[in-house]
């Protein structure tokens, strides 16, 4: 059946950019016979399942595959010396072993991995595999991990990477200044598809992985050195995907599914339980920040002093990318001209850290908003008013040096926002319970109620930066066929939920003139469609198509003239309802002009981008930007420590929005996931050990946590990109909390200087958190990784 | 252990260890994937078909426990590829997302509109509280809910 996936194509018939066009994928997940990475199945395929270590910090004495191996069904166990080439694997750095050799570094840690006939049989299994650890002492604490005396996490110790930005003056003298520490929680990307692939040996003694993924080629590129195999070798197939968010930009059973069914000759599937996905996949950082925010006495902003500590976890991920990002973006959408940004991500025997939704822009958002609350409250002026002033547009300059050239609607999002209607205050007697904080658990009345407003402003940057160039390639056919002219693109960039192929196939409708599109399952057939993340596809994978589809027309054209005759064309030429028009006279079908089919292959590259330097300055380390901003309503009953949003009304920057209705998913997704951060959602460490590895204990924003969600798009195209469209997956996750925290603060008067607030601290039995101030700088030279100095 | 299932209909057997879930048993022994495995403890509601009619999590329900009864799966909603008009109304809304919760979320407004067919919202959020989704904030799932409850109202008035 998994097989059924594999070179299966999408077809859909209607919509060209700028419609809420169906999506192309809509009908088999409507009847459930979508097969994502978990469904996949092939004759004689074996389960495979993972032993990981129990403990943060440990030396491996032994381990004894005996038992294991003695049991019913069972067909292998691999453990680090059965590794048959490179050792480890990494997004960034090669640091994370296959298996672990030696040490484990945090709880959860893979040490060995195993084939069944049946995945009871491998369940057992697990349970036999008999290892022996010498517990060793763990660095739990980002702070402890940066004393002198804390033990080294890893070979080049506990500091993944310092990041220094040092923008005009840092010692400017301000009217008034606001100081503020803030913390937050490690989130779970917790997408329901859990970790799924099927490895399936070759005859050519390679192997094809179906799984369901952000990046088949990053993950081809770890794969391959580790199994022993060319990249040709080593062939990739995405598996449906049931949401990512940042946490399948690694790889998980990638590696381990190949190496088993390699080892084997057979298929091997492997698919996490929910309980073992929390081990299987990076978190989003939690993050401590210091934030000092001066200003002239009319609002004006002179300084922004930020240091903050990302915890990287065990093993560096896109850590060093992440630290970027918060680093650059620290002193939030506003002109400061003057700012001292130190950043240091930091190694622990933690559970390790990686791409989430917003990477990097969330946590200084929540910071960075409180800061211009406290600010307007220092000053006496309006939250709005004080943003108004400050915010950037094209032309400002930012932290890095960096010339804004694109577009920047910073003002009109935060001023769109604000216009967005106000729920309706109905006091709380005249009420469905359901509709109280608490009301959902029967606990609340209703009788200490009080309601706060709270806005907040962030951006982000769309695709990658400091100098990395991520392309995109596409491939474009037009054919006859049935019932007319058919499109059919290729690509490697993933479909994870956001609605990618369907805006791909709009964009092709758009260029091409034609109804049909297919798209096809993405592979490593094809070159690189780049990742799936940064709110880059519409902008890459969609260049890709929209460059591709345009060579495909030139080609199409050029038959047309061969056929006319160059003189028979008298205006411009151009295709539209399956027809080749000159000027407003149609000539003919495109069929007419498709006896063999037209194909192009494109790559397209965005502008190119370049690294920050010492002093954290660069000429252009981001290609584009997105404003957003969010207003939150909530209520909170200050007795009970309960809290529920009542209203969320985001605004978000898009350039132009190709698929109305997907952005407004985008929307209304984002904002639950960052309400998730401001009240629900953290994984809670004890020891280093993750407590609450279940959707029981690790709570997700349900249907009654999430109010209506109002948004609006502001539509100022960004110059050099088809149709002016940014990106649109991460803008309201990016405001959502810091916009709920900022209400909470409203409704309740207290500090609340971390996320996700606790009904302790609603209640006012916990106070804020507080620091002995900040953590101290490491001593490493400049701004880059530190492993780049091996 | 031998397991027989009346399952959208027709009479289905499996051999399984006696502690398969329902679940289990639907995905892996009778190829039935549209029935998906988020959180297998009955906290998401992906897994949601009904047992006798009553909408229950097939991951809680041990395969042996649903011998000899009926169980209805997303398969049941559509027939012949015509969408029941909570499929219809889970697309036109734009409720489809990732589409992993779209089985669960399906069968459970099914059930509902089946119960109540002019639901308020409060009484459609508590009867969704225990499907989870992870990528669209609920609101067009709403929006889906309501267009649905109107469509089958002129069906069946």
């Amino acid at each position: 059946m998994a097989v059924e996936a594999r070179g299966v194509g999408l077809a859909g018939r209607a919509g060209r950019i700028g419609t809420s066009a169906a999506r192309i994928d809509g009908l088999p997940k409507a009847l459930g016979s979508f097969a994502y990475g978990s469904d996949l199945w092939e004759e004689g395929m074996l389960y495979g399942a993972t032993v990981r270590s129990p403990h943060p910090s440990a030396r491996i004495r032994s381990i004894d595959v005996a038992p294991a191996l003695a049991l019913p069904g069972v067909r292998r166990v691999l453990t680090a010396a059965d590794l048959p080439a490179r050792r480890r694997y990494g997004l960034e750095y090669e640091d994370q072993p296959v298996l672990a050799e030696g040490i484990v570094r945090y709880a959860g840690e893979p040490v060995a991995v195993l084939a069944a006939d049946d995945p009871e049989q491998a369940r057992a299994a697990v349970a036999a595999v008999r290892v022996e650890y010498e517990p060793l002492p763990a660095v739990t604490d980002m702070e402890a991990a940066l004393r002198p005396d804390a033990p080294a996490v890893t070979e080049v110790g506990n500091v993944m990477r310092h990041v220094r930005i040092v923008h005009g003056d840092p010692d400017a003298r301000a009217d008034v200044w606001v100081e503020g520490y803030y913390e937050v929680g490690m989130q779970d990307q917790a997408p329901l598809g859990p970790e799924a692939g099927l490895a399936i040996p070759a005859p050519d003694g390679g192997v094809d992985l179906h799984v369901s993924t952000q990046w088949l080629h990053s993950d081809r590129r770890q794969i391959a050195p580790c199994v022993g195999l060319p990249e040709e070798k080593v062939r990739l197939h995405c598996a449906g995907v049931g949401g990512a968010f940042g946490a399948r930009e690694d790889v998980s059973m990638h590696i381990h599914a190949c190496l088993l069914a390699l080892s084997l000759g057979r298929p091997v599937k492997m698919v996490y339980g929910r309980e073992e996905s929390f081990f299987g996949h990076v978190h989003r950082h939690p993050a401590r920040i210091w934030a000092r925010t001066g200003a002239r006495r009319d609002g004006t902003l002179v300084s922004a002093r930020v240091r903050l500590l990302l915890e990287s976890g065990a093993y560096t991920s896109s850590s060093s990318v992440v630290l970027a990002n918060a680093c650059t973006f620290a002193a939030g959408p506003y002109e400061v001209p003057n700012a001292l940004i130190e950043g240091t991500s930091v190694y622990t025997n933690n559970p390790p850290t990686g791409a989430m939704r917003g990477f990097g822009s969330v946590q200084v958002c929540f910071a960075h908003e409180a800061q211009m609350d406290k600010l307007a409250a220092a000053l006496g002026m309006d939250p709005l008013e004080l943003r108004l002033r400050n915010a950037v547009h094209t032309g400002s300059v930012l932290p890095t040096g960096q010339t804004i050239r694109g577009s920047a609607p910073g003002r009109e999002v935060l001023e769109r926002c604000a216009a967005l209607p106000m729920p309706p205050d109905i006091p709380p007697t005249d009420r469905d319970r359901l509709t109280l904080p608490g009301g959902a658990g029967n606990v609340g009345r209703g009788e200490h109620i009080r309601r706060g407003v709270g806005l907040a402003f962030g951006y982000k940057n769309v695709a990658y930066s400091y100098g990395f160039d991520d392309s995109c390639e596409a491939a474009v056919r037009l054919e006859r066929g049935i019932d007319g002219p058919v499109a059919t693109i290729h690509t490697a960039a993933i479909e994870v939920g956001q609605g990618l192929h369907t805006v791909l196939a709009q964009i092709a409708r758009t260029e091409l003139g034609v109804d049909e599109v297919v798209v096809e399952q993405p592979d490593t057939e094809i070159g690189s469609g780049g990742s799936t993340s940064a709110s880059r596809q519409t902008v890459m994978a969609g260049g890709a198509v929209a460059t591709a589809c345009a060579t495909v027309r030139e080609r199409l054209l050029a038959r047309v003239v061969e056929a006319l005759g160059p003189d028979a064309a008298r205006g411009p030429l151009r295709l539209e309802d399956g027809r080749v028009f000159d000027g407003d006279v149609p000539l003919g079908g495109i069929d007419h002009f498709l006896d063999t089919p037209v194909e192009a292959r494109e790559v397209f590259h965005h502008r190119p981008t370049t690294p920050l330097d010492e002093r954290g300055q660069g000429e252009n380390p981001h290609v584009m930007f997105i404003f957003g901003a969010m207003r939150a309503v909530v209520e909170v009953d200050e007795e009970l420590g309960l809290a529920r949003v009542v209203q969320l009304a985001g605004v978000q920057d898009v350039g132009k929005a190709l698929n109305p209705r997907g952005v407004e998913g985008q929307i209304e997704g984002g904002a639950a996931q960052g309400l998730g951060l401001a009240l629900l959602e953290e994984i809670q460490l004890r020891d280093g050990r993750i407590a609450n590895a279940s959707f029981t204990d690790y709570l997700l924003p349900t249907i009654l946590d999430m109010p209506p969600v109002v948004s609006a798009v502001v539509e100022d195209p960004e110059p050099g990109v088809p149709y002016g469209a940014k990106g649109v997956g991460e803008g309201s996750t990016i405001v959502a909390t810091a916009a709920i925290a900022a209400a909470l603060r409203d409704a309740t008067g207290r500090e609340l200087n971390r996320v996700p607030v606790t009904p302790d601290e609603l209640a006012g039995l916990a106070p804020a958190r507080t620091s002995g101030g900040p953590a101290p700088i490491p001593d490493v030279p400049g701004p880059r990784a530190v492993l780049d100095y091996r | 252990m031998l397991v027989r299932l009346n399952v959208n209909g027709g009479w289905r057997e499996a051999e399984v260890w006696p502690g398969a879930s329902l679940l289990s048993m639907l995905r892996d022994d009778l190829g039935l994937w549209g029935t998906k495995n988020a959180c297998e403890q009955g906290e998401c509601g992906s897994c949601s078909v009904w047992l006798d009619g009553e909408l229950v999590c097939s991951c809680l329900v041990l395969a042996a426990q649903a011998d000899g009864r009926h169980v209805e799966t997303i398969e049941s909603l559509s027939h012949d590829g015509v969408l029941h008009p909570v499929q219809e109304a889970f697309l036109e809304a734009g409720a489809v997302q990732c589409g992993f919760c779209t089985p669960g979320f399906e069968v459970a407004v099914a059930d509902l509109l089946r119960r109540d067919p002019h639901p308020s919202e409060e009484t459609v959020r508590e009867a969704l509280s225990g499907n989870l989704c992870r990528c669209t904030g609920y609101e067009k799932i709403l929006d889906a809910v309501r267009l649905a409850a109107d469509r089958m109202d002129q069906v069946t008035p």
